[in-house]
């Protein structure tokens, strides 16, 4: 176990600049999760952690060591692979067992952590098997044993379940939890799937375009999006956004195209005036009758099961409701959104970054129901 | 497959026998003229099945064309041939593919011209050189103006004569390196975070994960280095010690006097008993042959 | 390509690489520096070191009728060699990839003839076409004195030019058939739909699919024909009879080894050097151009 201190680490290829100066501190015994579309950068954020890319500026601790010169072998890191990287041509247990082999351990004392990490995994039946005679999910678990036998002082994940079907990498979110519970190891975890981020994480690092964009925990990315990057990606669907201008002599923002939301003025105080972009979730809206609230045109709606998604056009933007009723429109149809004040949040149009002036709420719970994600 | 009327069926196994034919034939004609004796074989049409004389011209080739000592020799060459290409080229495409520095292309390129030009089309100065190998840098050595005398190392009735030139080309290292380029960088990066170093990495993961490129590399440099015949016939002088099988072809043909013909059954025992060893391995390891044979593109 | 993962041990990379280098420049650059060195330079008659002439070796083999007769032996060699294994094999590789039973027994045997050495084909076919026994001499007995490569140029120059393509055939069939196979069953089965035949097919859908291949086997037939026919013309012909299988490999060695003119030997190889060469380059840019393809 052990804290990670990233400072001001950058990664250039040639003129590309791929990881813009991040800072982070992880602490030890943490799981953490950096999330962001592909190609922001965060599997080579990863990848400098675990000594397979080179630094080119900046700083990385582990331990409270610097570990920028050291070898991948000398860090203290374990990893699983997206494609898990298992060696074709050695047995499971071969596979898991390398790294003592080759840090010289003695045969009978490999074969016994062998199996003792593979009880605890469920792979007992499966040490001889190659790599080739296993389904997706026990690769997986191989890559898992393979990376836990070391007792590494911390587990790197890159994208390790996007190769499975979707039952089993709920499966095996759970079970990657659970390996956390119990060891207590400092994890870093890659994603671009933000319910994988939400469901593990006990902090979330939002990655955009080589940037971090927000850390915090899962309920305050989803709850308190730091800018629309943030807003769009996380929560399914993302955050609707309504352009609009500011004004904090009457707590409203008068969207385009006439219409006004009103916003909790008090949170808000020191908000300056101008363009802004006002947010809600889609859970928070309530459906009303038109002319009540925001009217929008309906276009179509996916069916969840429990709750549809309405898709409308709010003066040419797409808004999306959720409803709980079965009540069916037709296209075209208008209907009404009313949105709590205490529910919109507010961006600047010009940054993208959240309002600021905003009081923080100290420990105020904003989200009504995070399940819904 | 589609459309199979038995006229079309009929004409394909007709066109697939002719081929069998035309393509076995002259192998049969070999085996059935050295399996008859002296006046059978110059019969005008000659018999077309065996008769019972082969163990006898083979016993009486194996003794003319001395090939107690020539096969010894030939399969030295071939074996040495084949180890040590299949290990250079093993050594040189991890050099080139799995370290990062700047002459890498350079020596790549190097490399690789060799498949151009093969050793028939550069065979007299590459005899003046088995004359003395040491002499490129001797000639080296002086023209920087370093006054150090290299012992000559004449190749010329040696096996590493025979040997070491047919090793000088890029055939296997271009192998190699399009396989090690498939290895996905996962399985290194994997190696190394379980702290394999370079060797480790070659010996432990890259190495047996190339055993069918090896023995398919294998096959093709054994029957290409037994087959080897203008070479041996210019470095090999001391044919009583050094001779390959190849070699003995030669002598083996003229007839015992002039305007008589050719002890053809002896000669054609002696051929089977010169192709037999690469056509038995293809037949045997027929499967990395054609593999062979397709992935070093010659 | 290169790989994302690398070592950074500079010293084990140049060990590496080492033993590769070494035997390359000893038996590659420093023979093909030196046939350069004799091709523009003559040895005085009486000792001393060589002079520089320039292009007086080139011209004087350029001059000689003799060496233009080898080229043109050569070249027929090269293309009639080519063309005939080429057909031969497509042929075959076409109906076998027709799957019928016991096609296996095909695939398996067709490519044994490339396991043989140039000097054993050689051999082998010098019995067979024999005019006085063997396979082929019941011809004379019908027509006499109609068959015989020991006497009639143009006899022996057909005798190597079997030999060769027979030898080839079994080459060629290989990668034919792998091109075929690799051509997905569903744009034949696409074709049958289409109401095509058997045979329309194999010209319309399969022959133009395999082209690449083909134009890759012409260059290695034609340079296997400069190379490795050697063997075949030294046990079969000798070169003879009066130079009409005078290949220039042959001719080189013959020039350079008998005649002992190595600055002679060297301006031809020069020569066929820049022909192979020539011929390679072809082949890389279509190889970089299967490698775009896959």
């Amino acid at each position: 176990m052990a804290e990670i201190a990233i400072r001001n680490v950058r990664k250039t290829y040639g003129k590309l600049q791929v990881v813009h100066g991040v800072d982070l501190a992880i602490g030890a015994g943490e799981f953490v999760v950096i999330l962001g579309p592909s190609g922001c950068g965060k599997s080579t954020l990863l990848r400098m952690i675990a000594g397979l890319e080179a630094i080119t500026a900046g700083e990385i601790a582990i331990g409270g060591e610097v570990v920028n010169k050291r070898e991948p072998r000398e860090r203290g890191c374990a990893m699983v692979f997206q494609n898990y990287a298992l060696y074709p041509h050695m047995t499971v247990a071969e596979n898991i067992g390398y790294a003592l082999k080759v840090a010289g351990l003695a045969k009978a004392e490999r074969t016994a952590r062998v199996a003792a990490v593979a009880a605890s995994i469920g792979l007992t039946d499966f040490l001889d098997r190659k790599p080739g005679q296993l389904s997706g999910g026990q690769r997986q678990r191989v890559a898992m044993g393979r990376a836990m036998i070391r007792e590494p002082k911390v587990f790197l994940y890159d994208e390790p379940l996007s190769n499975l079907d979707a039952r089993l990498r709920v499966a095996m979110r759970v079970e990657i939890r659970k390996l956390h519970q119990r060891l207590g190891t400092t994890t870093l975890f890659v994603t671009h799937d933000q319910v994988e981020a939400m469901t593990l994480a006990d902090r979330i690092v939002v990655m955009n375009a080589g940037k971090v964009e927000q850390v915090g925990t899962p309920q305050e990315v989803y709850g308190r999006p730091e800018s629309l990057f943030v807003a769009g990606f996380i929560g399914t669907p993302g955050l609707n956004l309504l352009p609009g201008t500011l004004d904090p002599a009457a707590g409203v923002v008068h969207l385009e195209g006439g219409r006004r939301l009103a916003y909790d003025r008090q949170r808000w105080a020191g908000a300056p005036a101008g363009r802004v972009l006002a947010g809600f979730r889609a859970e928070v809206a309530r459906l009303v009758r038109p002319g009540q609230g925001l009217d929008a045109s309906y276009e179509f709606a996916e069916e969840l099961g429990a709750s549809r998604l309405l898709h409308g056009s709010l003066g040419g933007t797409v808004v999306v409701v959720s409803v709980a009723d079965g009540r069916m429109l037709q296209p075209g149809e208008t209907f009404g959104i009313e949105v709590a004040p205490s529910e919109v949040h507010l961006f600047d149009a010009e940054t993208g970054r959240r309002l600021p002036g905003e009081a923080r709420p100290s420990s105020r719970q904003s989200v009504p129901v995070l399940e819904a994600v | 497959m589609i459309e199979r009327t038995p006229v079309l069926d009929a004409v394909t196994h007709a066109v697939l026998i002719s081929g069998l034919l035309l393509l076995l034939m002259p192998l049969w004609i070999v085996f059935v003229a050295a399996s008859h004796d002296f006046q059978t074989v110059n019969q005008v049409p000659m018999p077309l099945w065996p008769g019972n004389h082969l163990l006898e011209n083979l016993s009486l080739a194996w003794e003319r064309g001395n090939f107690d000592r020539v096969m010894l020799n030939s399969l030295i060459v071939a074996v040495g041939v084949t180890v040590g290409k299949i290990v250079i080229a093993a050594l040189s495409a991890f050099s080139i593919v799995y370290f990062s520095y700047r002459l890498r292309m350079v020596i790549f390129w190097m490399i690789f011209i060799t498949l151009m030009l093969p050793l028939e089309v550069r065979i007299v100065p590459t005899y003046a050189v088995a004359a003395d190998a040491l002499r490129p840098f001797q000639a080296t050595l002086d023209v920087l103006g370093i006054p150090l005398d290299l012992p000559e190392w004449n190749l010329l009735n040696t096996y590493s004569g025979l040997i070491l030139p047919l090793i000088a080309t890029a055939t296997g290292t271009f192998l190699y390196r399009q396989f090690f380029l498939t290895v996905p960088d996962e399985l290194t990066e994997a190696a190394k975070m379980d702290g394999a170093g370079p060797i480790r990495f070659f010996l432990e993961v890259l190495m047996p994960l190339s055993k069918t490129n090896m023995a398919a590399l294998a096959t093709i440099m054994f029957v290409w280095s037994w087959n080897q015949y203008l070479w041996p016939l210019l470095v090999v002088t001391d044919h009583q010690n050094f001779a390959t099988a190849t070699m003995q072809l030669q002598k083996i043909v003229p007839g015992p006097a002039f305007g008589e013909p050719p002890i053809w059954n002896v000669a054609m025992a002696a051929n089977l008993i010169v192709l037999a060893p690469p056509v038995l391995v293809t037949i045997l390891l027929q499967r990395w042959f054609v593999r062979g044979l397709i992935s070093t593109d010659k | 390509m290169e790989k994302r993962a690398t070592f950074s041990n500079l010293w084990l990379a140049a060990a590496l690489v080492a033993p590769q280098l070494l035997l390359v420049f000893v038996f590659f650059y420093w023979p093909s520096g030196e046939a350069l060195y004799w091709a523009f330079t003559l040895e005085p008659p009486f000792g001393g070191s060589n002079q520089w002439v320039g292009f007086l070796n080139f011209s004087t083999v350029f001059s000689d009728a003799k060496y233009w007769a080898s080229v043109r032996v050569s070249l027929i060699f090269a293309l009639v060699a080519t063309v005939l294994s080429l057909a031969i094999a497509v042929l075959l590789a076409l109906f076998v990839d027709r799957r019928l039973p016991g096609h296996q027994v095909y695939k398996f045997t067709y490519f044994l003839p490339y396991a043989l050495a140039a000097p054993a084909v050689g051999l082998a076919f010098r019995f067979i076409f024999a005019p006085d026994a063997g396979f082929v001499s019941a011809i004379n007995r019908a027509f006499p004195d109609l068959w015989n490569p020991a006497l009639d140029g143009v006899d022996a120059l057909a005798l190597i030019i079997m030999a060769q393509a027979w030898k080839m055939a079994g080459y060629n069939f290989v990668f034919f058939l792998a091109a075929l196979q690799s051509i997905p069953r569903t744009l034949v089965e696409a074709g049958a739909m289409d109401g095509a035949s058997v045979l329309r097919r194999m010209r319309d859908i399969q022959l133009p699919l395999i082209a690449p291949t083909l134009f890759f086997l012409i260059v290695i037939n034609i340079t296997d024909s400069f190379v490795d026919s050697f063997g075949i013309v030294d046990i079969t012909t000798g070169g003879g009879p009066a130079r009409a299988t005078d290949l220039m490999v042959y001719k080189i060695y013959s020039d350079g080894f008998q005649g002992k003119d190595y600055s002679l030997a060297a301006a031809q190889s020069i020569v066929l050097m820049l022909l192979v060469v020539a011929l390679t380059f072809v082949q890389f840019r279509f190889v970089e151009r299967r490698i775009h393809y896959t």
